[in-house]
């Protein structure tokens, strides 16, 4: 009786502890053998929308096409900052799949990349890269990821065969802008400007579409913006956010601001019920999507200034990694999948899955000629010299708020001013968060 | 000490109960189980409960970014209370636990003397109120949202048929939080009847009967019987909806996501956005001080209620 009632608690207590050894280790990744590819990797899709797990699925498609021995399994995630607490928690217990797509620029300098991810810098396609695109996905010397996508920009989109009914021209200043507006109002019937604020995300955009013209006005505005030495509050960056308290003050602006999402402004935009929406040229995908045969009705401009000379603010592809937990045959494997992404085929894919919002970051891919007719409305800029990187990629600091003060701003409910001294507080917040020099 | 029986304890403490003490429970309990039974469940306990309570209360004097910890003393509750989106937070926060809970003590309290009254059809109005406390939080928000919808939503598109104002229920500045209040509320009313009504349905009829020979009217025996006899009832809905209303946290996430601006934010949303942001140390130490917040309040509240109640 005794010795059987020893052995069940010995049995309990063993139970008990490989329970907790259960959920203490997860699930650990097993890394591959020591020779050759192997024969299955992970692969964690850049959102969970219908085009980021289509994009996913087709490029595993092909790349399973090419290399019949290896099998991809396509994982998906949120989109947005849920996902970002998502990567950095695989990332950090060491369970981030073989390969995975997430931005460039300073949301990828908060993974610390030389730590969590294996360097890449020595893989043939990094020489095709554009510069502005390698330093995004780069520390130090060493790069640590392959270009995803096109670059794209921000600034305003606007419907073509509006433009042409009511006699308009591509407004250079902000005088122009807001007089082209008031024209497209006085017509009746369509929206002069686009907002929506239920898509709380769009609201940011004549602040961060304006920092091509804040980095043409001062070079070095980012470099004393990350040291602590320069403001959203004083001039040129206050500029942004009085473009958004204008709008809303001129009532230039749809009634549904507050409600209406971003796929929906979209359609009004297609459809010629609105005229001008500022957005990042990257939706055109989504456009494209909902309204085939308006995709190249859209066209594209700068954010206007207030004495002209308007630049483009021009945003990176994002960025393929691999997490340095992959090893073996696995890194071999997923090694290829990156080169794959980047070789004609992989373009191929990725041209056909989403339309292109710009010019690719690196030479093996190449714009097809069927592509929105607003990449020509880039490309002018490109070819003037008058084009800026999007703040994101110069410095590590921004702040999580700007998109609801923005709200704020845009729907009356604080002065730009306020908005801007908001903001600047947040970003405090944000610096000192990351320990940079100047904030403490 | 009182080892022999169970019975003892409870005897003890019924006894230090008569005699307005409370009871000693210090002495070591008889369990009627072999203590590898409970193996398991401590271990559950200690590694998704106890580690990570403790863990918290160091994380929150970190800057922690999920990689490096790096130990800052007080700093993150300094920051936290310089937040300008804290103290309007805060405000929020109480404004919302404090509203709701009064409304669904009020109205709770209505629609359980109406539904323990003789009318038509009670048992099938009984199940009508309760039905959307079974429903999903964020199930309830997303079908608000929509109904609530200034532009599409049936709400306003009924009141448009009317001639009626056809205000913008979550994304007017001044209307947004009352409206997820409005919604707290259907969504949280049914538990508060339901405990009315088993308060009210408890109290012995002869004190009606009495009443009624006496001559008093309905209003005297609403005032001097039945709201007295149900304030168990009535201490049971304030706890439960305060607490409830202080951690709101899902219906704000789902309607408004804290918006328009900054205008339904409360202490939650905030915690659960600096944790968005990435800021894991200043999120925990937001939640140690809400967990202190909420003690404070709800400890002296609870012992307040309690000794009223044992005072009928």
């Amino acid at each position: 009786m005794f010795i059987r009632r020893t052995a069940t608690r010995a049995i309990a207590i063993a139970g008990a502890a490989a329970l907790v050894g259960l959920a203490l280790s997860g699930c650990t990744p097993s890394s591959g053998g020591g020779s050759g590819d192997a024969s299955q990797i992970t692969f964690l899709a850049g959102g969970n929308d219908p085009v980021a797990i289509k994009t996913a699925k087709d490029l595993v498609a092909g790349f399973e096409k090419k290399y019949p021995k290896i099998n991809v399994k396509v994982n998906t995630r949120p989109a947005g900052t849920d996902g970002d607490n998502i990567i950095k928690t695989k990332l950090s217990t060491g369970t981030m799949e073989d390969v995975f797509f997430y931005n460039s620029g300073s949301l990828f300098q908060a993974l610390h990349p030389e730590r969590t991810m294996v360097d890449l810098s020595s893989q043939p396609w990094v020489k095709t890269l554009s510069n502005d695109f390698k330093q995004t996905v780069s520390v130090g010397k060493k790069v640590y990821g392959a270009p995803f996508g096109s670059t794209f920009d921000g600034g305003v989109m606007y419907n073509k065969k509006v433009y042409a009914k009511l006699g308009l021209s591509v407004p250079d200043t902000w005088a122009d802008f807001i007089s082209n507006s008031q024209k497209i109002k006085a017509a009746g019937g369509i929206t002069p400007v686009l907002a929506s604020y239920g898509d709380t995300w769009t609201a940011q955009l004549f602040v961060l579409a304006d920092f091509a013209n804040v980095s043409a006005q001062d070079p070095e505005w980012a470099s004393k913006y990350t040291a602590n030495k320069a403001k959203y509050v004083d001039p040129p960056a206050l500029a942004g956010f009085q473009d958004t308290a204008d709008v809303f003050k001129l009532g230039l602006m749809n009634k549904d601001y507050a409600s209406l999402t971003n796929v929906n402004a979209l359609k009004l935009l297609a459809t010629g019920k609105a005229a001008q929406y500022p957005m990042i040229t990257v939706t055109i995908g989504n456009l494209a999507q909902s309204n085939p045969e308006a995709v190249n009705d859209i066209g594209y401009f700068a954010n206007p200034t207030a004495n002209g000379n308007s630049h483009a603010t021009v945003w990176e592809a994002g960025g393929a990694y691999i997490p340095k937990t992959t090893t073996g045959g696995k890194l071999s494997a997923a090694e290829k999948f990156l080169a794959f992404l980047n070789s004609p085929a992989g373009c191929d894919i990725q041209n056909k899955a989403s339309a292109p919002a710009g010019p690719y970051a690196t030479t093996n891919c190449k714009v097809p000629a069927d592509a929105p007719a607003l990449i020509a409305d880039e490309q002018k800029y490109q070819d003037a010299g008058k084009t800026g990187l999007a703040l994101e990629f110069i410095s590590p600091v921004k702040g999580p708020n700007l998109s609801q003060i923005t709200v704020q701003v845009g729907s009356g409910i604080s002065t730009a001013a306020q908005g801007a001294a908001l903001y600047d507080q947040d970003v405090k917040k944000q610096a000192q968060q990351l320990n940079l020099p100047g904030w403490n | 000490m009182m080892t022999t029986t169970s019975i003892a304890p409870a005897a003890a403490a019924a006894e230090g109960a008569s005699r307005g003490k409370t009871p000693r429970r210090r002495g070591r309990m008889k369990s009627f189980y072999p203590s590898w039974f409970f193996i398991p469940a401590v271990a559950l306990y200690v590694v998704f409960f106890a580690v990570p309570t403790f863990a918290s209360f160091y994380f929150a004097f970190t800057r922690w970014d999920l990689f490096t910890a790096v130990p800052i003393g007080f700093d993150n509750f300094v920051q936290f209370f310089q937040d300008p989106q804290l103290l309007n937070g805060f405000i929020h926060t109480f404004e919302y636990g404090f509203a709701t809970s009064a409304v669904k003590v009020v109205l709770g309290f209505a629609i359980a003397l109406l539904l323990t009254g003789p009318i038509f059809a009670r048992g099938y109005l009984r199940a009508i109120i309760f039905f959307p406390v079974l429903l999903s939080t964020i199930g309830v928000g997303i079908m608000w949202k929509s109904l609530l919808d200034p532009f599409h939503g049936v709400v306003n598109a009924a009141l448009g048929f009317l001639h009626l104002p056809q205000p913008g229920w979550f994304t007017d500045p001044h209307l947004a939080l009352v409206t997820i209040m409005g919604v707290d509320v259907w969504k949280g009313v049914g538990i508060a009847t339901l405990i009315f009504m088993a308060g009210i349905v408890a109290i012995p009829s002869e004190y009606f009967e009495a009443a009624k020979v006496d001559g008093a009217s309905g209003w005297k025996i609403l005032r001097t019987i039945t709201i007295p006899l149900t304030r168990p009832a009535t201490a049971t809905v304030i706890t439960l909806s305060l607490i409830g209303g202080l951690r709101s946290f899902d219906l704000v996430q789902a309607i408004t996501n804290g918006g328009p601006g900054f205008t339904s934010e409360v202490i939650t949303s905030v915690i659960y956005k600096e944790y968005q942001a990435g800021y894991f140390g200043l999120s925990t130490a937001g939640n140690v001080v809400l967990f202190i917040v909420v003690t404070a309040i709800m400890v002296p509240l609870t012992a307040y209620l309690n000794r009223r109640s044992v005072e009928l």
